[in-house]
């Protein structure tokens, strides 16, 4: 620990965090306060739940979680199956074009499908897989991140451990799933979060590819629901704003430390 | 995987075959992953390419127009305004984000009152979906009604239209960007931190320079390749980022919000365009090809260095 702090740098950092809690502070005062105290903040304004009551009455929320997490599941066994078997042949196989290979993958770290939405609009179009989940799914299925995250992790695997598997008979699929795998559960746990969030979060894809109830995500569900045009009042978006950050934020609240080591992990390539 | 790969994978080594063994195991377990990868990104790309080069006529065929959607692009002034908006709102987000995350990440890593909570309350924001976000800062930004302007009344002011005055658009949004952001990037600069060795403190403490000296002078410097690090990938983001575009302003007003992928959005799922939209996709592939040779090129004298 670096550094006793001076005082006004203390209240500083303090100030700062309260500002920056401030909006979330405001989302959930307003989903839990009568509509005619949305903005006028009175100790005595009586607390309530009628704002999630008529958000949950309004919309299918229930079907909208239901989306999501079908969606980010998908996702995550998807890209976590995918991104396994591919980083183990860039780890331990040694063949030719692998740095070619390798290369194209990266490629996707900066071209990520949330700018290809057009031809990949194309592509979902021609399966005839539009207003469908895998169809949200697909394109994010391949993970250049998750294959570069595990990569790293596998060429840290101490080459006794593979020997040892081996000399008792496994194969390289055995040696994969009985050395690499075990040896790799932060990764996979750094990874897992980091993914989750990004697919819970994530809003213009699925916003393309879907405009049925049946398909749509919270976040999708979030923005139709919150158009002006609907002609609901702020209390009730905020509580439909609450619905859809909640699940993720118990999570974090819960597992910060989680988050926070698997982002650092996630970050430093 | 299915029953042939399995059983590829298992055959015995035969002397003399083993490396020809080794790439078709190893090709096998890249297949999955491949084929997805070249499908929604490697085909994509040279799809959009070829795609900027023709126009999809009425009847539904395609003709070749070479360069045509090119000329009509640099004479779109939309897309310039695209452009430009993109630039300020990268240099509007990205500095600010990146001191205010240095400065929290310094403030969270030393001994202080409440540490805990004060890394809880910076990088919350960057869990929460940005859709979300926009909806609770677009009551901020109502007029009259929000809470702005409410505390614009308690000193006299009228209300002011934060959102559809195309003057005060960009600064509500970059603001906005920031308070998501900079929790993000203080976690990458607070491993920094953690990794530098104390004894560096020690020693400028013992030879009697002042806290500010030292961190200009010895911690900033070392922190150098996070921040580029950090600023690149902002970068990319500032391209990437458009959710709450959809929820907020549309691009408004007057096009004085839109950035370049929101306009591709639009011009394909709105105006229905998709040729004129894969000419926008060529630029925004060029800019992100851009990014990823100076990436490259600074990754590479990193790994030289160490």
């Amino acid at each position: 620990m670096r550094g006793r702090t001076h005082p006004v740098e203390a209240v500083a950092a303090w100030l700062l965090a309260l500002i920056w809690l401030a909006p979330l502070a405001y989302a959930f005062w307003s989903a839990l306060h009568p509509a005619a105290y949305a903005t006028s903040f009175s100790l005595s304004a009586p607390w309530t739940l009628e704002n999630f009551a008529r958000a949950w009455r309004q919309a299918p929320f229930a079907r909208y979680y239901l989306n999501t997490v079908v969606l980010v599941t998908l996702i995550l066994v998807g890209q976590l199956i995918l991104s396994t078997l591919a980083a183990y042949a860039f780890a331990r196989f040694k063949f030719r074009g692998s740095g070619i290979a390798f290369a194209l993958v990266l490629l996707q770290l900066m071209i990520m499908p949330d700018v290809l939405i057009v031809e990949n609009y194309r592509a979902i179009a021609k399966l005839g897989l539009l207003d469908t989940i895998p169809a949200i799914a697909l394109p994010y299925l391949a993970s250049a991140f998750g294959i570069f995250l595990l990569r790293q992790t596998f060429k840290g695997v101490p080459q006794e451990l593979v020997e040892a598997a081996r000399v008792e008979g496994a194969g390289p699929l055995g040696i994969l799933w009985r050395v690499y795998v075990p040896l790799a559960r932060p990764t996979y746990v750094a990874f897992g979060l980091v993914s989750v969030s990004y697919h819970w979060n994530n809003f213009l894809w699925p916003l393309i590819v879907t405009n049925s109830v049946e398909a749509r995500p919270l976040t999708v569900g979030l923005a139709v629901f919150g158009a002006p045009e609907t002609g609901v009042d702020w209390s009730v978006i905020t509580a439909a704003t609450v619905m859809t950050m909640a699940p993720l934020l118990i999570a974090f609240l819960l597992f910060q430390r989680q988050f926070v080591q698997s982002f650092m992990r996630a970050g430093i390539r | 995987m299915s029953d042939a790969t399995a059983s590829s994978l298992i055959v015995p080594r035969r002397a003399g075959s083993q490396a020809w063994w080794n790439a078709v195991n190893a090709w096998l377990l890249l297949l999955p992953g491949a084929v997805l990868l070249i499908a929604f990104t490697h085909f994509p790309i040279l799809a959009t390419i070829r795609h900027s080069l023709f126009i999809t006529r009425r009847n539904g065929t395609e003709a070749f127009v070479g360069l045509d959607s090119y000329r009509s692009m640099a004479a779109d002034p939309i897309f310039w305004k695209a452009l430009v908006n993109n630039f300020w709102f990268a240099l509007g987000t990205i500095p600010t984000s990146i001191a205010l995350a240095l400065v929290m990440a310094v403030w969270v890593n030393r001994n202080i009152r409440g540490r805990g909570f004060l890394r809880l309350a910076y990088f919350t924001p960057t869990v929460l979906p940005m859709i979300a976000v926009a909806n609770i800062w677009l009551f901020f930004y109502t007029p009259d009604y929000g809470l702005l302007d409410q505390l614009r009344g308690l000193f006299g002011l009228a209300g002011w239209n934060w959102l559809g005055d195309p003057s005060t658009v960009m600064g509500c949004l970059i603001v906005m960007v920031i308070w998501k952001e900079a929790g993000f990037f203080m976690i990458f600069y607070l491993a920094a931190l953690q990794q530098l060795s104390p004894d560096l403190d020690e020693a400028a403490s013992i030879e009697g320079a002042s806290r500010w000296y030292t961190f200009r002078r010895v911690t900033f410097p070392l922190l150098m390749p996070t921040t580029l690090f950090v600023a690149i990938n902002a970068v990319i983001n500032s391209f990437k980022l458009v959710d709450h575009l959809v929820i907020m302003t549309k691009g408004g007003p007057n096009n004085a919000s839109t950035l370049l992928l929101y306009y591709i959005y639009e011009v394909a799922f709105t105006f229905q365009d998709s040729s004129y939209a894969a000419t926008l996709t060529v630029v925004l592939l060029m800019l992100l090809s851009a990014i990823a040779l100076i990436k490259f090129g600074y990754l590479d004298r990193r790994i030289h260095y160490q």
